[in-house]
């Protein structure tokens, strides 16, 4: 449920560390909290996150949960499948039920390339996390 | 927190529990959209045991119906035996109290009310009784499970002893399905053919496992409050404590047709006419979304950044792959076509009004 080799935090999220690229989603808890998945509102390419910080939506459908980045710096890539529309057009190639059904691989959020590759190390291990959520 | 008599059987399945109405029942059954597409497509089942259902008694069914005429909205005078009807219940000042069911059979009238409003129905139409006429509170020792489904009729036929052919929307007849004594009632809030079964507290269980058996080789499944709620919304049909409540009277809230005016006096009549006469200045309408984003309960409505009105309910819908919502609006923008914005996040989304229902489902109105 919660693989050893990703960082999470209290937000449940998790974060992948690929050199000074880290790779973010949503844990197994998050999706099954929120029930089928319908849309996710991704940051542009490019854009700057911030930890903690707003930076994106997740729609499901009983509810809405806002997207808070848990690193900082600038977004390189995002997991457009996951996206109802591109650029206002319909997204042809649309399964945002990859977040339910595959969050730590196809279901994965955006990408971002790191500010302070430290700042990974402060989040939560996988045997803390599982102690939060179990 | 009150339990259901099906609350160990549906505690077999894994499924999620939320508190609603001040009873603890099942939100999904592994997942709302499948859930929601198995009764659009074949059938599904509800256990809606938490509804309050109270008996009206006099010294005779005539005394009990005459009674509940002058506190409903609807005309259930001409209610035949067998006949059942959906009406409001008001305030004085036309404020909704209560959306109810009422069954009239050859000796006893029967309303079943929201969980949420079960008591203070019970004291609103005891209050309001001539001697004579009590209320009695049946909620407890009835258990109610919805049948729900094209599929529905094929489930119950060989079941039942009631003739589901001849069985009319919003009649019913006492019956057995299986074994099981029911009240067989061909109501629902899906959109979609179905039955609702009355039966006491003891035999649920026997009746939900019949059920789950019989409709096995259709698909059936159990269904939650989550799916209930997205059904009830494609099909456009009020959800007490979202569309209707105090604040919001039968005519704006698009149930017109329950108000008839003309039957003689009830109570919220003097109101409800006055407020036909000035005319409506808000009313509930469909919004289908035009940009991304699902609009939710209490979301603003917004023209040219000038708010016009409030979302009441809104969900992603599972049968049309788009976000849909009602809420009230000022009357100038009620025309389907008309152009709105939802306030989503601090942003305006673009919707547009859209005829109602959002859809159509098996349901033989």
């Amino acid at each position: 449920m919660y693989p050893d080799d990703l960082k999470y935090t209290e937000e449940h999220e998790w974060v992948r560390l690929d050199g000074d690229v880290a790779t973010v989603g949503i844990t197994h808890f998050a999706q099954d909290q929120l029930g089928d998945i319908v849309d996710v509102d991704l940051p542009e390419v490019g854009a700057q996150v911030a930890c903690m910080k707003e930076c994106g939506a997740i729609e499901s459908v009983k509810t809405a949960s806002d997207l808070f980045s848990p690193v900082t710096g600038q977004v390189t890539e995002r997991n457009i499948t996951l996206a109802s529309r591109i650029d206002g057009q319909k997204n042809p190639d649309f399964h945002p039920e990859l977040v339910n059904q595959d969050p730590y691989s196809g279901g994965w959020l955006f990408k971002v390339k790191l500010a302070d590759v430290g700042e990974v190390g402060k989040l939560l291990d996988a045997a803390a996390y599982r102690k939060l959520v179990e | 927190m009150q339990r259901t008599p099906l609350y160990d059987r549906l505690k077999e399945y894994p499924a999620k529990w939320v508190p609603f109405g001040g009873w603890e029942m099942p939100v999904e059954f592994g997942g709302i959209l499948k859930e929601h597409r198995c009764v659009r497509q074949g059938a599904g089942l509800f256990d809606l045991s938490h509804m309050g259902e109270l008996d009206v008694i006099g010294r005779d069914v005539d005394e009990a119906v005459a009674h509940v005429q002058r506190l409903v909205t609807n005309d259930i005078a001409s209610l035949e035996p067998g006949a059942a009807r959906y009406t409001a219940v008001c305030r004085p000042d036309g404020g909704i109290l209560d959306d109810i069911i009422v069954y009239r059979s050859a000796k006893a009238l029967t309303l079943v009310v929201n969980a949420s409003n079960t008591s203070r129905m019970f004291e609103w139409f005891s209050v309001h009784a001539p001697v004579g006429v009590r209320i009695k509170d049946r909620t407890l020792e009835t258990a109610l499970i919805a049948l729900q489904g094209p599929k529905a009729a094929e489930i119950l036929r060989p079941l039942s002893s009631v003739d589901v052919d001849a069985l009319r929307f919003y009649h019913f007849e006492e019956g057995l399905v299986g074994n099981v004594p029911c009240v067989v009632s061909r109501t629902g809030y899906t959109g979609e053919d179905g039955f609702e079964l009355y039966t006491h507290e003891s035999k649920a269980v026997e009746l939900w496992d019949t059920l789950i058996a019989a409709g096995a080789p259709h698909g059936i499944a159990p269904i939650g409050l989550g799916a209930r709620d997205t059904l009830r919304l494609e099909a456009c049909y009020a959800l007490y404590g979202n569309e209707i409540d105090e604040d919001h009277n039968p005519l704006e809230a698009g149930l017109g047709w329950v108000v008839k005016l003309q039957k003689g006096d009830f109570i919220g009549r003097e109101a409800l006419l006055e407020i036909k006469q000035r005319g409506l200045s808000r009313t509930l309408v469909g919004l289908t979304m035009e940009d991304r984003g699902v609009p939710r309960h209490g979301f603003e409505l917004l023209h040219q950044d000038r708010p016009i009105g409030v979302v009441t309910s809104g969900t992603f819908s599972p049968t049309l792959e788009h976000a849909v919502a009602l809420g009230y609006v000022e009357k100038e923008f009620k025309a389907p076509g008309t152009e709105v914005d939802v306030k989503i996040r601090n942003s305006a989304a673009r919707a547009k009004v859209a005829k109602t229902p959002f859809y159509r489902g098996s349901v033989k109105h």
